[in-house]
């Protein structure tokens, strides 16, 4: 992890010694039925310990598929990477299956949007907490068991001890993210992956679901990849946004700065849309057409067809990253100018 | 356990968790058809396991002169058959016979099955496409007809009954744990379990048979019922068990010829039949609802 290699990054890292996370050029595509989707399509970015880093996007936008891929979860047959992850040291697409296995789980682990379906419905939530602590920590069943609680009593779930004795069913929607949050967290990961985990609750439980990893997050030091596409979450917990479009990052920087001094027309289109601050009575903006599609993306600037401020030369050749300040950056061709 | 609160956040009244099984048995325990239906069947299976000892009388002891009494004559209260034999004690012999013939086909396919079916769901691929499409070609024939088939190629016989019998439950087996495999094995929590580290085996292990045995188990109880119908219908064409031997399916078809004579004896080892097949569907269902972790 030389900074040779690093030239093109996002520039936050620049004086770090050597960041958590470092993800190059990556790639991810799937053979599909009509053809390979290209779905990440070269991602950049480096998060140091105890940072949160927010990716934005639209549905479709490969946000999530960039998520997975931190901790190759997608069908190995189907799924193609290329390019470089590296957590902690470890390389993530050259380990083998067995490696994979140890570090899935305590050094990177992730929590998912939908808690009912991310918990088996056969087992307590107990059970299920304990049975990772005991796969990577090799402890006894009676010592997990009291790490179960513990974990439930850090993620401020009520009567904790009667708690692990239930069903996921059995359990409330904020409950239930509760406990997949002291899931992901049981054997302290560096690094933990939130795939939208506040989009299938309701805005009061969103909020103190936030507040808790948030707090969680600063106490364990840990660094989080915060996938949403809400605006207001992403300002509420982020330290750095980036902003995703077509498989790509086409605006990144510090949480003030993307949504204060936005570079990009996609950023400009997305902050519109959205209802914080919007006034009662008026019109919604929207973003006008569809995420192309990622079988046959268009040359030059993905964003183009949908731009308003589209020129001849946005569809020419394909956008770099400008970087009008060192740790924020873009790519626009109107930054440009 | 310290009962924390986030500021605001009003705790929900704490509800009593029990055990699975705890609850499996609460639910069971309000539902009267079900443990009727166990009742009815333990005795059946007791008396059959007891045959020796509870029997009246020789199940094989003729009789010229008392042949076809009524039920009620004293001395052989569900009278006697063709042959001047006690039916009662033949019945009692007969569920022997017939419940091995009934259930032992449907253990040996619950455990081929769900092999089959979990490695077909679970691989998927090219080794499903092997394993389903193999499968449904057994599918294709009529139940009774595949029974009679196998069993007339292989021969009359116990043995032979129970593995025509073993060879036609296989195909509905594989395809309900086929079925239930491929949708669990894309839940999230599948996912889940992978993202914290649990490799294939584990994943099949915990998460798959934990969510494929319970569904399989209640459908295969089902087929008991089934299962008992056509082994007694392979003895009745004389493809199962040979007389004297007390059983059933092959009693029916005995005492058919003596309809006429006395028709409600004649009816006696078909009213077994049905109880015992009746009782088992209706037991299947109750666990079917009792099971259910999420009803």
């Amino acid at each position: 992890m030389t900074a040779a290699l690093r030239q093109d990054q996002s520039p936050v890292a620049e004086a770090a010694p050597a960041p958590l996370v470092t993800v190059e050029n990556l790639t991810v595509s799937f053979k599909g039925g009509d053809g390979v989707i290209k779905a990440v399509n070269g991602v950049d970015f480096t998060l140091e310990r105890g940072k949160v880093l927010t990716i934005l996007g639209e549905s479709g936008s490969g946000k999530s598929v960039t998520l997975k891929a931190m901790m190759r979860l997608h069908p190995p047959r189907k799924t193609s990477y290329t390019g470089r992850i590296a957590i902690g040291g470890r390389e993530i697409l050259s380990l083998s299956d067995r490696e994979l296995g140890q570090v899935r789980g305590s050094v990177v682990s992730m929590i998912f949007q939908e808690p009912m379906l991310a918990f088996d419905p056969v087992y307590t939530i107990g059970q299920q907490i304990a049975e990772t602590v005991v796969r990577h920590e090799g402890v006894s069943r009676q010592a997990a068991d009291k790490r179960a609680l513990e974990l439930l009593e850090m993620v401020q779930i009520p009567s904790a001890a009667r708690r692990l004795k239930a069903y996921p069913h059995e359990m409330s929607g904020g409950m239930r993210q509760r406990a997949m949050i002291a899931l992901a967290l049981s054997c302290r990961p560096d690094l933990l992956l939130a795939d939208e985990p506040t989009t299938a609750l309701d805005a009061t439980v969103q909020m103190q679901v936030l507040i808790l990893l948030r707090q969680l997050q600063r106490e364990m030091g840990m660094a989080v990849i915060f996938v949403t596409h809400d605006m207001g979450v992403a300002a509420e917990i982020a330290d750095e946004v980036a902003v995703m479009y077509a498989g790509r990052f086409i605006e990144t920087g510090p949480v003030g700065d993307v949504i204060g001094r936005r570079l990009h027309p996609y950023t400009e289109g997305l902050l519109a849309s959205t209802v914080h601050g919007a006034q009662r009575g008026q019109r919604l903006e929207t973003i006008a057409g569809a995420p192309p599609n990622l079988a046959k993306l268009p040359s030059g600037c993905a964003f183009a067809p949908r731009c308003r401020y589209v020129e001849p030369r946005c569809r020419e050749t394909e956008v770099p990253l400008f970087h009008p300040k060192p740790d924020h950056a873009a790519r626009c061709l109107r930054i440009d100018r | 356990m310290a009962e924390t609160t986030l500021p605001g956040l009003v705790p929900d009244v704490p509800i009593a968790s029990r055990g699975y099984w705890s609850s499996v048995f609460r639910r069971l325990s309000g539902d009267w058809t079900t443990i009727l239906c166990l009742v009815v069947l333990l005795i059946i299976i007791l008396s059959a396991v007891f045959a020796p000892w509870i029997a009246p009388a020789d199940p094989y002891k003729t009789s010229v002169i008392r042949r076809l009494k009524d039920i009620g004559t004293p001395g052989f209260p569900l009278g006697t058959d063709e042959l001047g034999r006690d039916m009662l004690s033949r019945l009692i012999h007969g569920g022997r016979l017939s419940l091995v013939m009934g259930i032992t086909p449907v253990i040996n396919a619950l455990i081929i099955g769900s092999f089959l079916g979990i490695v077909a769901g679970f691989v998927g691929g090219k080794i499903n496409m092997v394993i389903m499409r193999t499968v449904d070609v057994f599918y294709a024939f009529p139940s009774v007809l595949l029974a009679i088939a196998i069993s007339g190629a292989l021969g009359a016989g116990l043995v032979n009954s129970i593995v025509s019998l073993t060879i036609v439950f296989i195909p509905p087996i594989t395809r309900v744990a086929e079925s239930v495999t491929t949708s669990v094995r894309n839940l999230d929590f599948v996912e889940a379990a992978r993202a914290s580290g649990a490799g294939g085996f584990t994943i099949i292990r915990v998460h798959v048979l934990g969510n494929v045995l319970g569904p399989v188990f209640v459908f295969a109880t089902g087929l008991i019922s089934v299962s008992i119908i056509l082994a007694s219908g392979l003895s009745f064409l004389g493809l199962g068990v040979r007389p004297p031997e007390p059983e059933w399916g092959l009693m029916l078809n005995t005492l058919r010829q003596s309809i006429y004579v006395n028709p409600w004896v004649c009816a006696l080892p078909g009213v077994m039949i049905f109880i015992t097949s009746i009782c088992f569907n209706l037991m299947s269902d109750g666990l079917r609802s009792a099971m259910d972790v999420r009803a």
